[in-house]
């Protein structure tokens, strides 16, 4: 059987600067300068993952879930053609699977063997998401990882972490707070945070008017 | 045995800090930067994203622990220039350009630069993992199943995405994704070799000695070779 050997000693990156924002621009110079890299697609990719795709994008998909029934059914029974059809497809979001909260079972998306997290929905994970931290113990303290969210689940609510090993991405669907009844879809986006999405928030509570910031978590 | 990035039920961690949900995305620009060149040298087409990833676990347990999460991403990225062969090792030893520096000839990949205009397609085409495969779904929702030892089992030491926690753990299949390229092969560059892909379920229970609670779960993609019936 063939060995994976590549562990040498002196790595090819160690001929980089060791000042992390000198390795980026030294790799950078010398791609642009062969040729391998444009310095303006670049800006175009970071301008993308900065303004263009984010958590908006997967807060109007719960909001829409909430307010159209039809709408939900299709999503969780094939979230990919419905995402398309709303052009939040894409690149690590090429496989969707949504997965919905209710008082029964709280859903809670990890990755723990890298950070893969459904871009086109939710846009770059945050730090904590990429921690060593969250990947080590979500999967076996879901519930006290939850605590230092300030969620607090109740005990006949079952937790199901969905761990991301495969190029499939979970989204999860939050339960729409009460007392928003006649709520636009506009108005049902506000109280989706990006955390609710990913299962370590819930959705902000009504009398918070969806301001950010202000978790709905008890 | 896996690697030091399998951390899935490790202790010895402390506690999270969330940042604000309006926090930058980036929260320093070479962060920006990095994700950027990453994404645009995996647009020269030299490897795939499961190569990608064994590149960022292949690094020594000591730069995995030590690097920041770009810096792994940039001395992966390093490597693989190299080991491919789109750059030399003396490369990344250049001085910076200025104005008197000589023009590089154009690499014979400069053809494949991605340029402005082409991000946002090839970031919204992304790049599918579902493929037509010859090997027929062994398993339906509701099977009860036991995981394989973790280890690839066609390269001794190669990547996989069987997590050590859940290894020699009897689940039950939820539900089967259609059949994917299988990582640990793709990774070597042995062929996509698609298989069928299941998301299966295993009581907390059953991978931790004290779980938080008798109903809690986890569940996992994993692949037909991870699996046995149970």
């Amino acid at each position: 059987m063939p060995h994976d050997t590549s562990d040498p000693q002196q790595p090819p990156h160690s001929h980089l600067p060791s000042d992390p924002s000198l390795r980026v621009k030294a790799l950078e110079t010398i791609l642009t300068r062969k040729g391998l890299i444009d310095p303006a697609a670049l800006d175009e990719i970071i301008d993308t993952y900065e303004n263009r795709i984010g958590p908006q994008n997967g807060a109007r998909v719960v909001a829409r879930a909430w307010a159209d029934a039809a709408f939900r059914t299709a999503l969780l029974e094939d979230a990919d053609p419905v995402l398309a059809q709303m052009g939040f497809n894409g690149r690590q979001g090429e496989h969707v699977v949504v997965v919905e909260n209710t008082p029964e079972r709280h859903n809670m998306v990890v990755c723990t063997l890298c950070s893969c997290y459904p871009w086109p929905l939710l846009g770059i994970p945050p730090g904590w998401y990429k921690s060593d931290a969250y990947r080590a113990r979500a999967v076996r303290e879901p519930r006290k990882v939850l605590s230092e969210f300030g969620v607090a689940l109740p005990e006949g609510t079952a937790v199901r972490v969905w761990d991301s090993t495969a190029e499939v991405r979970y989204l999860v669907l939050p339960m729409r707070p009460a007392g928003t009844d006649h709520w636009s879809e506009d108005q049902l986006m506000r109280l989706v945070s990006r955390d609710s999405m990913i299962g370590t928030a819930l959705a902000r509570r009504p009398d918070t008017g969806g301001v950010a910031g202000q978790e709905g978590a008890e | 045995m896996t690697r030091v990035h399998d951390m899935g039920g490790r202790f010895g961690e402390g506690r999270i800090t969330p940042e604000a949900e309006g926090a930058p995305v980036f929260s320093t620009d070479w962060h920006a930067r990095a994700l950027a060149v990453t994404l645009a040298c995996g647009a020269l087409g030299q490897w795939n994203i499961d190569g990608s990833r064994h590149a960022r676990e292949r690094l020594s347990a000591a730069d995995y622990t030590r690097l920041s999460y770009y810096e792994k991403w940039m001395a992966a990225l390093a490597n693989l220039l190299v080991e491919q062969g789109v750059l030399r090792e003396e490369d990344l030893a250049q001085p910076f350009a200025t104005e008197e520096t000589p023009a590089l000839p154009q690499h014979p990949l400069a053809a494949r630069c991605l340029h402005p205009e082409a991000v946002a397609q090839v970031l919204a085409a992304g790049g599918p993992a579902v493929r037509d495969s010859q090997v027929a779904p062994q398993f339906r929702p509701g099977d009860r199943v036991r995981t394989r030892r973790p280890a690839n089992t066609l390269v001794n030491g190669g990547h996989t995405r069987l997590p050590a926690y859940a290894g020699c753990a009897e689940g039950q299949v939820l539900r089967l994704h259609g059949s994917h390229v299988f990582p640990d092969s793709n990774a070597h560059d042995r062929g996509e070799a698609p298989e069928p892909l299941y998301a299966v379920s295993f009581a907390a229970q059953s991978l931790w000695a004290h779980a938080e609670h008798p109903r809690d779960e986890v569940v996992l993609d994993l692949w037909q070779s991870y699996l046995e019936p149970a």
